[in-house]
């Protein structure tokens, strides 16, 4: 049945333990598209990493299968994979050159050392680095290094490449533009990528899907957009960019709207997601982006808020302030030039679209 | 762009050079002060024995101090035949007054030692004769010393004489290399029996290789399981590897004695498993076998720690990365783990083999006599025959030995490649 998925890579029903008493990762079923540019996001120590070694080897799975091109690969030691690989330090060998190190896997494969030549220089190029052939990795600059090793990932032309965390030891603007960098070669080259981070920016920027871990489970599996925007659970919601919370009980659910009785006795009219029944307690979650203050016309839920404090951000600004118990509810209004009146331990009607919240699971 | 012709100035006008170099003197005054007590101490305990050690090498006044006017006098003789009578007068006159001197290195013993170590068996013909010098009162002199002992016809006994009054000589090197100075003052090769020195030394070189290596094999695998293991395994494993440092040397040599020797532990055992006869005991010490076994164990703590160090720092995703790039684990281990652990191959094996060639109680205590190294005829030298000159050219031989294989060993390796920890 696994023989023709089509998938670039199959996890089936994996687990892993390190201990034999805790569970790393918990069931994972996963398909992945030829081509697709999968990210796995999460907190450190939801498993990300460990899928994503036992993906290229260095980890066997305790139990499950892993299909490479619906082959299944437990077996098949790391570097009979053929799998691209960029990791965390990049993991550069300090003792060659850049060219050697790009070398290092054609080498391996005994192609000839004209071709190798060849596939050095190209592959250096593509990364915008043809004049550094020559230097040792200590010799560039951490955004040089990380191309680099994009390039050595790269270079022996593998279907697939891992890559974990390649960001992190980047500061914030390289971050930034190594993300392009990154996605547009994957755009030109048509290759599989599966990259770890706990970064959400990098993410949403760069995937096609992303699989929010914790836990040891994939907590949701979505586009970026509709990661955000439909979060399926309080955790996604939480993890994945800012978060109104409001707790509470569902005293109507009619399809997927619901109406909750907030615990200071507000009754807000929302978005079912995640509650099966009237009487659930559940947690409504609430982009601070999508809060209308004091808006023109009254909307589905209008709230009375007290600010507590204005933070100008230049593109925004981002008001705190206690709204049905809650004394930490976001806003954000963006600056479009007009004078906002707003003070300090003023009263505000805070205002959303039923739409815009959504009813999830209850966190405490 | 400023006019690099013209010095930049510090706002109160004065040169921006002299201003940095006023406010750094301070700072650097301070930093020799806070130093100055270890170079104190390096010079006084080190750099002046040292160079006492280099200085007494060449520098020997027997002559000048016992027989003073001779020895001034005995440089103008041209060394043909016998020396001509006023010579030997002042040679006479000068031992009569020797032999009532007390003072210690200018006694006639003094005398009669230094040219014994060039003619051996010469000893005592210049200790009798200063015992009769003071009678000779007129000449012809040589007839008068040749009346007392028919050594004095032999040119060759004036010739040592000359060149033992003369402070600063060769000859100790020449002793130390088993070379000397033949009957016509010419340097050859010493006889075959003789050759004891350079064979030493050789050895020496050979044993401390064979250390380094047999040290290098053992501890490489230790280091890497050592730097693989988790934090708290590896940490109690090094504290066996540096238990060997808490405990004394010779308590440390004293059981290699315990263990190897004929009615020792490994042979019992062997004995009790049949593995040899009660006459087959293995002698495994008081030979060269036991100084290498005894030393390899005494040192390799050396070679462990640097290259432990070192392994530290490779971090696992090398090789995973290698591996990734489809490279078997041992072609990974050759192209990308060993050549990153040379900087502490290097500090280990240096390490190892200076300390080996220069090691002196263990081969003292295990070594017998066939695995005494080059140090333990140095401390003969300077405790017992108390012929401190040629142990301290010995010494300076083994001085600048270690100093060229540190020398090759930076061609070869470079020292700021090394790594210690």
């Amino acid at each position: 049945m696994s023989n023709t998925t089509g998938a670039a890579v199959r996890f089936e029903k994996v687990q892993k333990s390190y201990d034999g008493e805790v569970m790393v990762v918990k069931d994972l079923n996963l398909d992945i598209a030829p081509g697709e540019f999968l990210t796995m996001l999460g907190p450190s120590g939801s498993g990300k990493s460990t899928c994503l070694m036992m993906l290229a080897g260095f980890e066997p799975a305790t139990n499950g299968e892993i299909y490479l091109n619906d082959k299944a690969i437990n077996s098949v030691p790391p570097n009979k994979r053929g799998i691209g690989m960029v990791f965390q330090n990049y993991a550069l060998f300090p003792h060659m050159s850049v060219a050697e190190n790009l070398a290092f896997p054609l080498k391996v494969r005994g192609i000839s050392s004209k071709d190798i030549d060849e596939k050095v220089k190209h592959t250096l190029d593509l990364v915008e680095l043809g004049a550094f052939g020559n230097r040792r990795p200590a010799q560039l600059s951490g955004g040089q290094q990380q191309r680099v090793a994009v390039a050595r990932a790269l270079v022996f032309e593998p279907e697939l490449i891992l890559m974990d965390e390649p960001l992190g030891a980047l500061d914030k603007q390289l971050r930034e533009q190594m993300q392009y960098e990154i996605k547009h070669i994957h755009e030109r080259l048509g290759v599989t990528v599966v990259y770890v981070t706990h970064d959400q920016t990098e993410a949403l920027t760069m995937s096609d899907r992303v699989a929010v871990f914790e836990d040891g489970i994939i907590q949701q599996l979505s586009p970026p957009d509709e990661l955000y925007e439909s979060p399926q659970n309080s955790f996604v919601a939480q993890f994945i960019g800012e978060n109104n919370k409001l707790s509470g009980k569902v005293t109507t659910l009619d399809g997927n709207v619901c109406d909750v009785l907030l615990d200071d006795g507000t009754h807000v009219k929302s978005e079912a997601v995640n509650v099966s029944a009237v009487g659930d307690r559940t947690t409504i979650s609430l982009r601070p982006e999508r809060v209308e203050v004091d808006p023109q016309s009254p909307m589905d839920n209008n709230l009375k808020g007290k600010i507590s404090e204005i933070l100008y951000l230049g593109d925004h600004l981002r008001i705190v302030m206690e709204v049905a118990g809650n004394k930490e509810f976001i806003a954000k209004i963006r600056n479009r030039g007009e004078t906002r009146p707003f003070a300090k331990d003023q009263v505000v009607t805070v205002s959303w679209a039923a739409s815009d919240c959504k009813a999830l699971d209850p966190v405490s | 762009m400023p006019d690099p012709t013209t010095p930049i100035l510090t706002a109160d006008g004065t040169p921006l050079k002299a201003k940095l170099a006023q406010t750094t003197r301070q700072l650097k005054w301070k930093a020799f002060l806070l130093t100055l007590p270890l170079v104190l101490f390096v010079v006084i305990t080190f750099v002046l024995p040292i160079g006492q050690m280099l200085y007494r090498s060449v520098h020997n006044p027997a002559g000048s101090n016992v027989v003073p006017q001779f020895a001034e006098f005995i440089q103008e003789w041209d060394g043909q035949g016998l020396p001509d009578d006023k010579y030997v007068e002042s040679f006479v006159k000068d031992l009569a007054v020797a032999r009532k001197n007390r003072e210690i290195g200018k006694t006639v013993g003094n005398l009669a030692t230094r040219v014994n170590y060039e003619m051996p068996g010469s000893r005592s013909l210049i200790t009798s004769t200063a015992r009769k010098a003071a009678k000779i009162t007129e000449g012809p002199y040589l007839d008068a010393l040749i009346k007392i002992n028919k050594k004095w016809e032999n040119p060759a006994i004036w010739l040592t004489l000359q060149r033992v009054s003369k402070d600063y000589t060769l000859a100790f090197y020449l002793a130390a290399t088993d070379m000397k100075y033949d009957e016509t003052g010419k340097i050859v090769q010493a006889d075959d029996l003789y050759q004891i020195y350079i064979p030493i030394l050789l050895k020496t070189l050979w044993l401390s290789a064979v250390i380094t290596v047999l040290c290098f094999i053992l501890a490489y695998p230790v280091s890497y399981l050592l730097s693989t293991l988790p934090l708290r395994t590896s940490n109690l494993l090094m504290i066996l590897v540096l238990l060997p440092f808490w405990t004394s040397l010779l308590v440390r040599t004293t059981a290699w004695i315990a263990m190897l020797q004929t009615e020792g532990i490994i042979n019992d055992a062997l004995v009790f498993l049949g593995a040899i006869d009660d006459d087959g005991r293995i002698q495994m010490i008081y030979n060269q076998t036991g100084t290498i076994i005894s030393m390899v164990h005494i040192l390799l703590p050396f070679m462990i720690l640097p290259l432990f160090s070192v392994m530290k720092t490779i971090p696992p995703s090398y090789m995973r990365a290698a591996k990734s790039m489809g490279a078997s684990t041992f072609y990974s281990f050759r192209r990308v783990y060993f050549p990153q652990t040379i900087p502490g191959i290097a500090a280990g094996t240096l390490l190892v083999f200076i300390l080996a060639i220069g090691y002196y109680i263990t081969p003292a205590l295990v070594g017998g006599n066939d695995g005494l190294l080059i140090s333990n005829l140095i401390a003969d030298h300077i405790k017992k025959t108390l012929n401190w000159s040629l142990g301290a050219a010995l010494g300076t031989i083994l001085l600048v030995v270690v100093m060229v294989f540190y020398w090759i060993y930076n061609k070869l390796v470079g020292v700021d490649n090394l790594k210690f920890g």
